[in-house]
């Protein structure tokens, strides 16, 4: 019995075995899935896999495809740790794109400025728009859920109308112009399809560095991952960071030791709106060189509070819980290429394996809880 | 502990390598057989529209002519690119973009893999590869037939057009229904509404509703899946809707008068099928009118529509056919052929 227990609290803390059991549990029951709608689950994990890690391309394209997420994951996890729910990173994030576009297209400057000065406007965008929620609560006590949610829409509204101006649009698309090359942030971008770099790459076509020039290759993965420890940085070492998370543990205490509590608010919200305004931005810079039309929320910033879940809300949670969803999303595309698998059955499944990941957070919480339970329970029974 | 973790471990391995290894042993694609891959845009392809109808035409090719078929699906537009690359590697000698949206993606996948063939829908590019098709449609043709239709249809006087996002596209079938009413009955007023969705049924749904509110009695959506909530408002108001793309008569019998065709699939079909004849038209751009049949009024239409209406359409599609009536296709044209 005691054994049982002290096994079952060893694998409780040991965080390792714990994201493995879940991964494999997450696994079998997606596997119950695949076979329930006619597929056989071994040849479908082996194409996620497959769509994953087969060559320089796919794994270059799954790194490229988590960029954004790994950013807006960390954003939410920002706000959260501060005691903030930061539903409006999907909104950020299409402000800072915006912004990237907009400063991309008109202004003209040499490259060493120009992409510094995109992504610092596309943070500073974010985190007015962020800000905008942080002071509504601080302020009138408009709670930030439901002020992200409607910031969401009315970034998602202002993409469009900014994008259908006669000044903003290219002719003939429903598209933004591009980005001027100065600019860009992506690697051999303009080169590779050039005529040399198209003449090269048909010459040395299968080789390692033709297929990675394949993908949508960017410094996005670099920078990203810098402002991952910068946050971590300033979360866990400065004093901003330390009046911050006090305010997220305890408002009224934070309070009580002299904190300025609606100044973090307001703080904490323009941070996690920067953070995830430069996902945007990094996106248009790197991949998409302008902004678009959009027929529906694309879900990167909505994607991010799952990545913050999944990374325990710790910022270096973030990179791996990032690469693992957009990992999961890429390789599942090669699943339904080969094999028909309808998307609704291809995101039910990578939904099942991300939910046993986040759960592990949910279990250990209850079976803390019912350890206290039960040590109340002794101390009242002893009495 | 550290024997459990080398046991999760070596479970996870196994089942990794386990499925890598069937994944391997699946054959790629044979040479034999032609195969050929649509990428959608993000409506997906379940959206009773135009994904659907794409995928309708690479179904019939799979059925008639023995061609492989597979589609991806496109979560945002960041997407279109990886896509087409996913599809290339699994080996297609032909990859279709279903949507204007991906005229970028497909021309640049186009350009850098001039082994493999490529077709787009809705786009006609000024200078295409030759290894490239474009595919559009005189949209404008049908939308003028079922706004005469619904001209002629109206008891209140009133109709009202949905479309999607403005655009080049979307524009044909606006200004082709405006000029169809008008050519049917000058009086009757058009409400016009555009959702800035291709996907929101919901959007759909209250933009109609509040359209048959105004004393609208027949509405024509041109929006992908926003039709969809058109179509459910029409039902729930007891009034008319007009379907698009697809004869969608099938989704509300009783409320669905006609539908405005846009015979994607049988683009897609014909085009794929010059493959492998050997005759593929790399190169080209095609377009879809009422004279080769690729846009059209539903069949169903007789189920509501009277057979003497019905004729006068048919009389109305010859004379554009023989250039006797030209339709508008944007607001331009719209505004040269005198109509308001």
């Amino acid at each position: 019995m005691t054994d049982a227990k002290n096994k079952g609290a060893a694998l409780l803390n040991n965080p390792f075995a714990f994201a493995l059991l879940s991964i494999v549990v997450g696994v079998l029951v997606g596997a119950i899935i695949l076979v329930v709608a006619g597929y056989n689950p071994f040849r479908a994990y082996g194409e996620i896999l497959a769509g994953i890690f087969s060559g320089p391309r796919n794994i270059a394209t799954a790194i490229v495809r988590s960029t954004p997420i790994v950013l807006t994951g960390l954003s939410v996890t920002f706000a959260f740790r501060t005691g903030l729910f930061n539903i409006g990173a999907e909104g950020q994030f299409l402000i800072g794109g915006l912004t990237a576009a907009l400063l991309g297209f008109s202004v003209s400057l040499p490259p060493i400025l120009h992409i510094p000065f995109v992504m610092i406007a596309a943070a500073m965008a974010g985190a007015a728009w962020g800000g905008l929620a942080g002071y509504l609560k601080a302020r009138f006590g408009v709670h930030e859920v439901i002020a992200t949610i409607m910031l969401n829409w009315i970034a998602f509204y202002l993409n469009n109308f900014i994008v259908s101006l006669p000044s903003v649009q290219r002719p003939e698309s429903e598209a933004s112009y591009k980005i001027l090359d100065s600019a860009r942030i992506d690697i051999l971008g303009a080169w590779k399809m050039s005529d040399v770099g198209l003449a090269w790459r048909r010459e040395n076509a299968g080789s390692f560095f033709a297929e990675l020039l394949r993908a949508e290759i960017n410094w996005g993965i670099v920078v990203s991952v810098l402002v991952v420890v910068l946050i971590w940085f300033i979360l866990n070492k400065t004093t901003l960071g330390y009046e911050l998370r006090a305010v997220g543990f305890n408002r009224d205490a934070a309070e009580y030791g002299g904190i300025n509590v609606n100044r973090s608010m307001v703080i904490s919200m323009a941070i996690a709106g920067a953070i995830a305004a430069l996902s945007g931005g990094l996106q248009v810079m790197g991949r998409t060189q302008e902004i678009t039309k959009l027929a529906v929320m694309e879900g990167n910033g909505f994607d991010g509070i799952a990545v913050a879940l999944i990374g325990n809300t710790t910022a270096y949670g973030n990179i791996f819980a990032g690469l693992l969803f957009g990992g999961l999303v890429h390789g599942g595309g090669r699943l339904q290429a080969r094999m028909g698998a309808p998307s609704e059955i291809i995101d039910i499944v990578i939904g099942t394996i991300i939910f046993f990941i986040a759960i592990p957070n949910l279990i250990r919480v209850i079976i803390k809880a019912r350890e206290r339970a039960k040590a109340k329970k002794e101390v009242t029974d002893v009495a | 502990m550290k024997r459990i973790n080398a046991l999760l471990a070596s479970i996870v391995l196994l089942v990794f390598v386990g499925a890598g290894a069937f994944a391997a042993a699946e054959p790629e694609a044979d040479d034999d057989t032609i195969s050929v891959g649509m990428v959608t845009d993000v409506g997906g392809v379940n959206d009773n529209s135009f994904n659907q109808s794409a995928w309708e035409g690479l179904q019939r090719a799979e059925s008639e002519l023995g061609i492989e078929v597979s589609y991806l699906e496109s979560g945002q537009g960041s997407d279109y690119g990886p896509n087409m690359d996913t599809m290339y590697d699994t080996g297609k000698d032909l990859i279709w973009g279903v949507g204007f949206l991906m005229a970028d993606a497909i021309l640049e996948a186009a350009t850098a893999n001039p082994d493999t063939n490529y077709a787009i829908i809705d786009f006609a590019y000024a200078d295409t590869p030759d290894n490239l098709v474009g595919v559009v449609f005189a949209a404008q043709e049908p939308s003028f037939l079922v706004g005469y239709i619904a001209g002629k249809m109206t008891e209140t006087g009133t109709v009202g057009f949905v479309g999607g996002i403005a655009g080049a596209v979307i524009d044909g079938f606006d200004y082709g229904f405006h000029a169809g009413v008008q050519y049917a009955n000058p009086e009757v007023t058009v409400l016009r509404q555009y959702a800035d969705s291709f996907t929101d049924a919901a959007i759909g749904k209250s933009i109609a509703t509040q359209m048959y509110l105004e004393g609208a009695d027949i509405i024509f959506a041109a929006a992908g899946l926003v039709g969809d909530g058109v179509i459910e408002a029409a039902r729930e108001q007891d009034l008319w809707a007009i379907g698009v793309d697809r004869d969608q008569n099938y989704l509300a019998p009783d409320h669905v008068m006609t539908s405005a065709m846009k015979r994607v699939d049988s683009a897609i079909f014909q085009i794929s099928a010059t493959l492998q004849d050997g005759v593929f038209p790399g190169g080209e751009t095609f377009l879809f009118n009422l004279a080769n049949e690729g846009v059209g009024v539903a069949p169903t239409s007789d189920i509501h529509v009277p057979a003497d209406l019905l004729a006068e359409v048919d009389d109305l599609s010859q004379m554009i056919i023989d250039g006797e009536i030209s339709v508008p296709f944007d607001e331009a044209s719209f505004g040269e052929m005198g109509y308001e």
